[in-house]
Protein backbone atom coordinates (compact mmCIF):
# COMPACT_ATOMS: atom_id res chain seq x y z
CA UNK A 1 0.00 0.00 0.00
CA UNK A 2 1.35 3.19 -1.04
CA UNK A 3 1.32 5.95 1.90
CA UNK A 4 -0.01 9.29 -0.14
CA UNK A 5 1.81 11.30 2.69
CA UNK A 6 5.11 9.59 1.25
CA UNK A 7 3.77 10.33 -2.36
CA UNK A 8 4.00 13.97 -1.60
CA UNK A 9 7.83 13.91 -0.99
CA UNK A 10 8.33 12.29 -4.03
CA UNK A 11 9.05 15.13 -7.02
CA UNK A 12 10.52 15.67 -10.55
CA UNK A 13 9.73 13.70 -14.02
CA UNK A 14 10.73 10.62 -12.46
CA UNK A 15 6.83 10.41 -11.03
CA UNK A 16 4.77 12.57 -12.89
CA UNK A 17 6.02 12.23 -16.33
CA UNK A 18 6.01 8.12 -16.90
CA UNK A 19 2.39 8.75 -15.04
CA UNK A 20 0.92 11.09 -17.39
CA UNK A 21 1.91 8.99 -20.46
CA UNK A 22 0.66 5.98 -18.80
CA UNK A 23 -2.45 7.43 -17.89
CA UNK A 24 -2.82 8.78 -22.05
CA UNK A 25 -1.52 5.68 -23.00
CA UNK A 26 -4.11 3.61 -20.78
CA UNK A 27 -7.16 6.32 -21.50
CA UNK A 28 -6.21 6.43 -25.26
CA UNK A 29 -6.29 2.53 -25.39
CA UNK A 30 -9.89 3.02 -23.69
CA UNK A 31 -10.84 5.28 -26.63
CA UNK A 32 -10.17 3.17 -29.11
CA UNK A 33 -11.83 0.12 -27.58
CA UNK A 34 -14.96 2.46 -27.46
CA UNK A 35 -14.84 2.68 -31.26
CA UNK A 36 -13.44 6.42 -30.59
CA UNK A 37 -16.74 7.52 -28.71
CA UNK A 38 -15.97 11.54 -28.11
CA UNK A 39 -16.84 11.14 -24.39
CA UNK A 40 -14.09 8.78 -23.80
CA UNK A 41 -11.53 12.11 -24.86
CA UNK A 42 -8.10 10.57 -23.66
CA UNK A 43 -6.99 14.02 -22.79
CA UNK A 44 -10.39 14.32 -20.54
CA UNK A 45 -9.83 10.99 -18.86
CA UNK A 46 -6.24 11.83 -18.11
CA UNK A 47 -6.81 15.03 -17.06
CA UNK A 48 -9.61 14.03 -14.51
CA UNK A 49 -7.43 10.75 -13.02
CA UNK A 50 -4.32 13.13 -12.69
CA UNK A 51 -6.64 15.97 -10.87
CA UNK A 52 -8.20 13.23 -8.48
CA UNK A 53 -4.31 11.91 -7.97
CA UNK A 54 -2.85 15.20 -7.43
CA UNK A 55 -5.89 16.71 -5.02
CA UNK A 56 -5.40 13.36 -3.29
CA UNK A 57 -2.03 13.29 -2.62
CA UNK A 58 -2.14 17.23 -1.54
CA UNK A 59 0.71 18.26 -4.45
CA UNK A 60 0.65 20.98 -5.72
CA UNK A 61 -0.10 22.17 -9.61
CA UNK A 62 3.52 24.12 -10.00
CA UNK A 63 5.10 21.11 -8.41
CA UNK A 64 3.20 18.79 -11.04
CA UNK A 65 3.38 21.25 -14.39
CA UNK A 66 7.73 21.89 -13.43
CA UNK A 67 8.19 17.54 -14.06
CA UNK A 68 6.34 17.25 -17.11
CA UNK A 69 7.01 21.05 -18.35
CA UNK A 70 8.58 18.98 -21.57
CA UNK A 71 5.44 17.74 -22.74
CA UNK A 72 4.47 21.49 -22.82
CA UNK A 73 7.11 22.28 -24.61
CA UNK A 74 6.22 19.56 -27.65
CA UNK A 75 3.01 20.85 -27.40
CA UNK A 76 4.58 24.08 -29.38
CA UNK A 77 6.80 21.54 -31.75
CA UNK A 78 3.09 19.29 -32.35
CA UNK A 79 1.84 22.35 -33.60
CA UNK A 80 4.25 23.89 -35.63
CA UNK A 81 4.44 19.69 -37.32
CA UNK A 82 0.70 20.92 -38.09
CA UNK A 83 1.98 22.86 -41.14
CA UNK A 84 2.66 19.42 -42.84
CA UNK A 85 -1.08 17.99 -42.85
CA UNK A 86 -2.04 21.36 -43.83
CA UNK A 87 0.13 22.20 -46.49
CA UNK A 88 -1.24 18.47 -48.26
CA UNK A 89 -5.09 19.08 -47.70
CA UNK A 90 -4.29 22.82 -48.54
CA UNK A 91 -6.26 22.01 -52.11
CA UNK A 92 -9.31 20.62 -50.79
CA UNK A 93 -9.99 24.60 -49.83
CA UNK A 94 -10.82 25.03 -53.67
CA UNK A 95 -14.30 25.95 -54.07
CA UNK A 96 -14.73 26.45 -50.50
CA UNK A 97 -13.39 29.61 -49.15
CA UNK A 98 -16.22 31.88 -48.94
CA UNK A 99 -18.42 29.23 -47.01
CA UNK A 100 -15.28 28.94 -44.61
CA UNK A 101 -14.66 32.25 -44.42
CA UNK A 102 -18.49 32.82 -43.08
CA UNK A 103 -18.51 29.70 -40.52
CA UNK A 104 -14.97 31.42 -39.33
CA UNK A 105 -17.07 34.75 -38.63
CA UNK A 106 -20.31 33.10 -37.34
CA UNK A 107 -18.88 30.77 -35.26
CA UNK A 108 -16.38 32.75 -33.63
CA UNK A 109 -18.88 35.31 -33.38
CA UNK A 110 -21.38 32.79 -31.66
CA UNK A 111 -19.35 31.39 -29.31
CA UNK A 112 -18.36 34.83 -27.83
CA UNK A 113 -21.88 35.96 -28.16
CA UNK A 114 -23.38 33.49 -26.24
CA UNK A 115 -20.44 32.86 -23.90
CA UNK A 116 -20.63 36.66 -22.62
CA UNK A 117 -24.75 36.14 -22.53
CA UNK A 118 -24.91 33.18 -20.89
CA UNK A 119 -22.52 33.92 -18.06
CA UNK A 120 -24.21 37.19 -17.30
CA UNK A 121 -27.30 35.65 -16.86
CA UNK A 122 -25.76 33.45 -14.34
CA UNK A 123 -24.65 36.05 -11.96
CA UNK A 124 -20.87 35.35 -12.99
CA UNK A 125 -18.49 38.10 -11.80
CA UNK A 126 -17.70 40.85 -14.16
CA UNK A 127 -13.91 39.41 -14.16
CA UNK A 128 -15.08 35.72 -15.09
CA UNK A 129 -17.61 36.72 -17.95
CA UNK A 130 -14.24 38.86 -19.08
CA UNK A 131 -12.03 36.03 -18.89
CA UNK A 132 -15.04 33.93 -20.33
CA UNK A 133 -15.20 36.24 -23.68
CA UNK A 134 -11.98 35.07 -25.92
CA UNK A 135 -11.97 30.98 -24.54
CA UNK A 136 -12.77 29.82 -27.99
CA UNK A 137 -9.37 30.68 -29.23
CA UNK A 138 -5.65 28.88 -28.74
CA UNK A 139 -4.75 29.42 -25.01
CA UNK A 140 -1.62 32.01 -25.44
CA UNK A 141 -3.55 34.05 -27.66
CA UNK A 142 -6.91 33.83 -25.28
CA UNK A 143 -4.98 34.56 -22.14
CA UNK A 144 -3.31 37.44 -23.98
CA UNK A 145 -6.39 38.77 -24.92
CA UNK A 146 -8.06 38.00 -21.45
CA UNK A 147 -5.40 40.53 -20.07
CA UNK A 148 -6.16 43.36 -22.46
CA UNK A 149 -9.77 43.60 -21.94
CA UNK A 150 -9.48 43.34 -17.91
CA UNK A 151 -10.17 39.22 -16.75
CA UNK A 152 -7.65 36.78 -15.81
CA UNK A 153 -5.26 35.57 -18.31
CA UNK A 154 -4.69 32.46 -15.65
CA UNK A 155 -8.48 31.49 -15.14
CA UNK A 156 -9.13 32.20 -18.91
CA UNK A 157 -5.96 29.40 -19.54
CA UNK A 158 -8.02 27.23 -17.75
CA UNK A 159 -11.51 27.86 -19.25
CA UNK A 160 -10.21 27.34 -22.57
CA UNK A 161 -8.80 24.04 -22.18
CA UNK A 162 -12.14 23.28 -20.55
CA UNK A 163 -13.68 24.30 -23.67
CA UNK A 164 -11.13 22.35 -25.96
CA UNK A 165 -12.21 19.36 -24.10
CA UNK A 166 -16.50 20.55 -24.24
CA UNK A 167 -15.81 20.74 -28.09
CA UNK A 168 -14.61 17.89 -28.59
CA UNK A 169 -16.56 15.91 -26.46
CA UNK A 170 -19.55 17.14 -27.65
CA UNK A 171 -18.96 18.87 -31.16
CA UNK A 172 -18.68 15.15 -32.73
CA UNK A 173 -22.78 14.82 -31.24
CA UNK A 174 -23.64 17.99 -32.38
CA UNK A 175 -22.20 16.96 -36.22
CA UNK A 176 -23.85 13.81 -35.90
CA UNK A 177 -27.22 14.72 -35.13
CA UNK A 178 -26.89 17.87 -37.94
CA UNK A 179 -25.63 14.79 -40.23
CA UNK A 180 -22.90 16.84 -41.32
CA UNK A 181 -20.24 14.32 -42.50
CA UNK A 182 -18.00 16.15 -44.55
CA UNK A 183 -14.63 16.02 -43.00
CA UNK A 184 -13.62 19.37 -43.95
CA UNK A 185 -16.47 20.73 -42.52
CA UNK A 186 -16.68 18.79 -39.31
CA UNK A 187 -12.99 19.39 -38.55
CA UNK A 188 -13.19 23.16 -39.57
CA UNK A 189 -16.40 24.31 -37.30
CA UNK A 190 -14.42 22.17 -34.21
CA UNK A 191 -11.44 23.67 -34.74
CA UNK A 192 -12.41 26.81 -34.77
CA UNK A 193 -15.05 26.48 -31.71
CA UNK A 194 -12.37 24.74 -29.73
CA UNK A 195 -8.92 24.63 -30.87
CA UNK A 196 -6.23 22.25 -30.50
CA UNK A 197 -8.01 19.59 -27.79
CA UNK A 198 -10.78 19.85 -30.91
CA UNK A 199 -7.68 19.71 -33.53
CA UNK A 200 -6.50 16.46 -31.73
CA UNK A 201 -10.04 14.96 -31.58
CA UNK A 202 -10.40 15.49 -35.43
CA UNK A 203 -7.54 14.24 -36.26
CA UNK A 204 -8.66 10.58 -34.48
CA UNK A 205 -11.65 10.72 -37.07
CA UNK A 206 -9.50 11.61 -40.32
CA UNK A 207 -6.06 13.66 -41.45
CA UNK A 208 -8.73 15.57 -44.06
CA UNK A 209 -10.85 16.66 -40.39
CA UNK A 210 -7.68 17.56 -38.25
CA UNK A 211 -6.17 19.91 -40.90
CA UNK A 212 -8.93 21.59 -41.34
CA UNK A 213 -9.26 21.91 -37.07
CA UNK A 214 -5.62 23.14 -37.34
CA UNK A 215 -6.86 25.84 -40.24
CA UNK A 216 -10.09 26.86 -38.38
CA UNK A 217 -7.96 27.51 -34.91
CA UNK A 218 -5.32 29.22 -36.38
CA UNK A 219 -7.56 31.68 -38.05
CA UNK A 220 -10.12 31.80 -35.00
CA UNK A 221 -7.21 32.63 -33.00
CA UNK A 222 -6.85 35.90 -35.11
CA UNK A 223 -10.73 36.61 -35.93
CA UNK A 224 -10.76 36.44 -31.51
CA UNK A 225 -8.30 38.89 -31.11
CA UNK A 226 -9.74 41.08 -33.28
CA UNK A 227 -13.68 40.93 -32.43
CA UNK A 228 -13.16 40.57 -28.44
CA UNK A 229 -11.79 43.92 -27.28
CA UNK A 230 -13.96 46.01 -29.54
CA UNK A 231 -16.86 43.94 -28.25
CA UNK A 232 -16.64 43.79 -24.87
CA UNK A 233 -16.00 47.32 -25.10
CA UNK A 234 -19.29 47.90 -27.78
CA UNK A 235 -21.11 46.22 -24.97
CA UNK A 236 -19.33 48.20 -21.37
CA UNK A 237 -18.12 45.28 -20.11
CA UNK A 238 -14.80 46.87 -19.73
CA UNK B 1 14.74 11.64 -37.64
CA UNK B 2 16.24 13.94 -35.14
CA UNK B 3 17.55 16.29 -37.92
CA UNK B 4 13.33 16.48 -38.83
CA UNK B 5 12.68 17.08 -34.93
CA UNK B 6 15.07 19.31 -34.91
CA UNK B 7 13.79 20.95 -37.80
CA UNK B 8 10.54 21.56 -36.29
CA UNK B 9 11.64 22.89 -33.07
CA UNK B 10 13.95 25.49 -34.68
CA UNK B 11 10.57 26.31 -36.41
CA UNK B 12 9.30 26.78 -33.00
CA UNK B 13 11.93 28.75 -31.66
CA UNK B 14 12.11 31.06 -35.36
CA UNK B 15 7.87 31.54 -34.54
CA UNK B 16 8.13 32.48 -30.72
CA UNK B 17 11.19 34.84 -31.75
CA UNK B 18 9.34 36.52 -34.30
CA UNK B 19 6.26 37.34 -32.10
CA UNK B 20 8.17 38.82 -29.38
CA UNK B 21 10.46 40.59 -31.02
CA UNK B 22 7.49 42.09 -33.07
CA UNK B 23 5.14 42.54 -29.76
CA UNK B 24 2.40 40.94 -31.07
CA UNK B 25 0.04 38.78 -29.32
CA UNK B 26 0.00 35.75 -30.65
CA UNK B 27 1.53 32.46 -30.11
CA UNK B 28 4.52 31.44 -31.44
CA UNK B 29 3.60 28.17 -32.20
CA UNK B 30 1.16 29.36 -34.62
CA UNK B 31 3.77 31.38 -35.85
CA UNK B 32 6.30 28.81 -36.90
CA UNK B 33 3.55 26.83 -37.99
CA UNK B 34 3.01 29.28 -41.02
CA UNK B 35 6.42 30.01 -41.35
CA UNK B 36 7.06 25.88 -41.94
CA UNK B 37 3.92 26.25 -43.97
CA UNK B 38 5.65 28.81 -46.50
CA UNK B 39 8.89 26.72 -46.07
CA UNK B 40 6.79 23.94 -47.58
CA UNK B 41 5.29 25.58 -50.15
CA UNK B 42 8.93 26.92 -51.11
CA UNK B 43 10.76 23.11 -50.94
CA UNK B 44 7.63 22.16 -53.00
CA UNK B 45 6.59 19.36 -49.84
CA UNK B 46 7.11 18.09 -46.58
CA UNK B 47 10.09 15.32 -46.71
CA UNK B 48 9.08 11.90 -45.79
CA UNK B 49 10.58 11.66 -42.88
CA UNK B 50 9.40 15.38 -41.86
CA UNK B 51 5.96 14.35 -42.37
CA UNK B 52 6.82 11.10 -40.11
CA UNK B 53 7.64 12.56 -37.24
CA UNK B 54 5.19 15.80 -38.09
CA UNK B 55 2.43 12.77 -38.02
CA UNK B 56 4.19 11.11 -34.64
CA UNK B 57 3.57 14.34 -32.73
CA UNK B 58 0.27 15.19 -34.45
CA UNK B 59 -1.15 11.66 -33.57
CA UNK B 60 -0.40 12.56 -29.53
CA UNK B 61 -1.39 15.85 -29.68
CA UNK B 62 -4.02 15.06 -27.03
CA UNK B 63 -1.09 13.94 -24.49
CA UNK B 64 0.50 17.19 -24.89
CA UNK B 65 -2.53 19.46 -23.57
CA UNK B 66 -2.91 17.10 -20.30
CA UNK B 67 0.15 19.22 -18.09
CA UNK B 68 -1.96 22.68 -19.03
CA UNK B 69 -5.40 21.18 -18.63
CA UNK B 70 -4.39 19.43 -15.11
CA UNK B 71 -4.12 23.35 -13.97
CA UNK B 72 -7.74 23.08 -13.17
CA UNK B 73 -6.87 21.48 -10.14
CA UNK B 74 -6.23 24.73 -8.92
CA UNK B 75 -9.26 26.66 -9.34
CA UNK B 76 -11.69 24.66 -6.62
CA UNK B 77 -12.69 27.99 -5.18
CA UNK B 78 -13.45 30.06 -8.82
CA UNK B 79 -15.90 27.18 -9.36
CA UNK B 80 -17.48 26.70 -5.92
CA UNK B 81 -18.53 30.83 -6.62
CA UNK B 82 -19.16 30.38 -10.39
CA UNK B 83 -19.35 27.31 -11.62
CA UNK B 84 -22.67 26.60 -12.70
CA UNK B 85 -22.77 29.94 -14.89
CA UNK B 86 -19.16 29.45 -16.15
CA UNK B 87 -20.20 25.79 -16.97
CA UNK B 88 -23.53 26.69 -18.36
CA UNK B 89 -21.88 29.57 -20.31
CA UNK B 90 -19.02 27.39 -22.16
CA UNK B 91 -21.47 24.08 -22.83
CA UNK B 92 -23.59 26.59 -24.59
CA UNK B 93 -21.29 28.89 -26.32
CA UNK B 94 -18.91 25.76 -27.98
CA UNK B 95 -21.52 23.75 -28.96
CA UNK B 96 -23.77 26.86 -30.69
CA UNK B 97 -20.53 27.64 -32.52
CA UNK B 98 -20.05 24.05 -33.57
CA UNK B 99 -23.60 24.11 -35.20
CA UNK B 100 -23.62 27.33 -36.45
CA UNK B 101 -19.72 26.83 -38.35
CA UNK B 102 -20.50 23.26 -39.17
CA UNK B 103 -24.02 23.89 -40.92
CA UNK B 104 -22.15 27.06 -42.81
CA UNK B 105 -19.14 25.15 -43.45
CA UNK B 106 -21.02 22.41 -44.89
CA UNK B 107 -23.24 24.33 -47.27
CA UNK B 108 -20.47 24.37 -49.39
CA UNK B 109 -21.01 20.62 -50.65
CA UNK B 110 -24.41 21.57 -51.62
CA UNK B 111 -23.64 24.47 -53.62
CA UNK B 112 -21.34 22.80 -56.41
CA UNK B 113 -18.86 25.57 -56.01
CA UNK B 114 -16.55 23.08 -54.87
CA UNK B 115 -16.09 21.01 -57.62
CA UNK B 116 -12.97 21.66 -59.25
Amino acid sequence: MIDPGKLSHLQGALVWLPCTIVLYAGSSALHRRLDKAPIANPTLLSIAALVLILAGCGIPYETYFESVAVLHYLLGTAVVALAVPLYRNANRLQGRCISMALALVAGSLASIFVGLVVATLGHASASTVLSIAPKSATAAVSMEISRLIGGTPAVTATLTIMTGIIGAVGGPYVLNALRIHAPEARGFAMGVASHGIATARAFTESEVAGSFAGLGMVLNAIVTALIVPPTVRLLGLA
Amino acid sequence: MLAQLGLLMMFQLIGEVVVSSLGIPFPGSLCGMLLLLGYLYLRGGPSEELAGVGSKLVDNLGLLFVPAGTAIVAYGALFATDGPAIFAALVLSTLVAVLIGGAIAAAAKHSGADVP
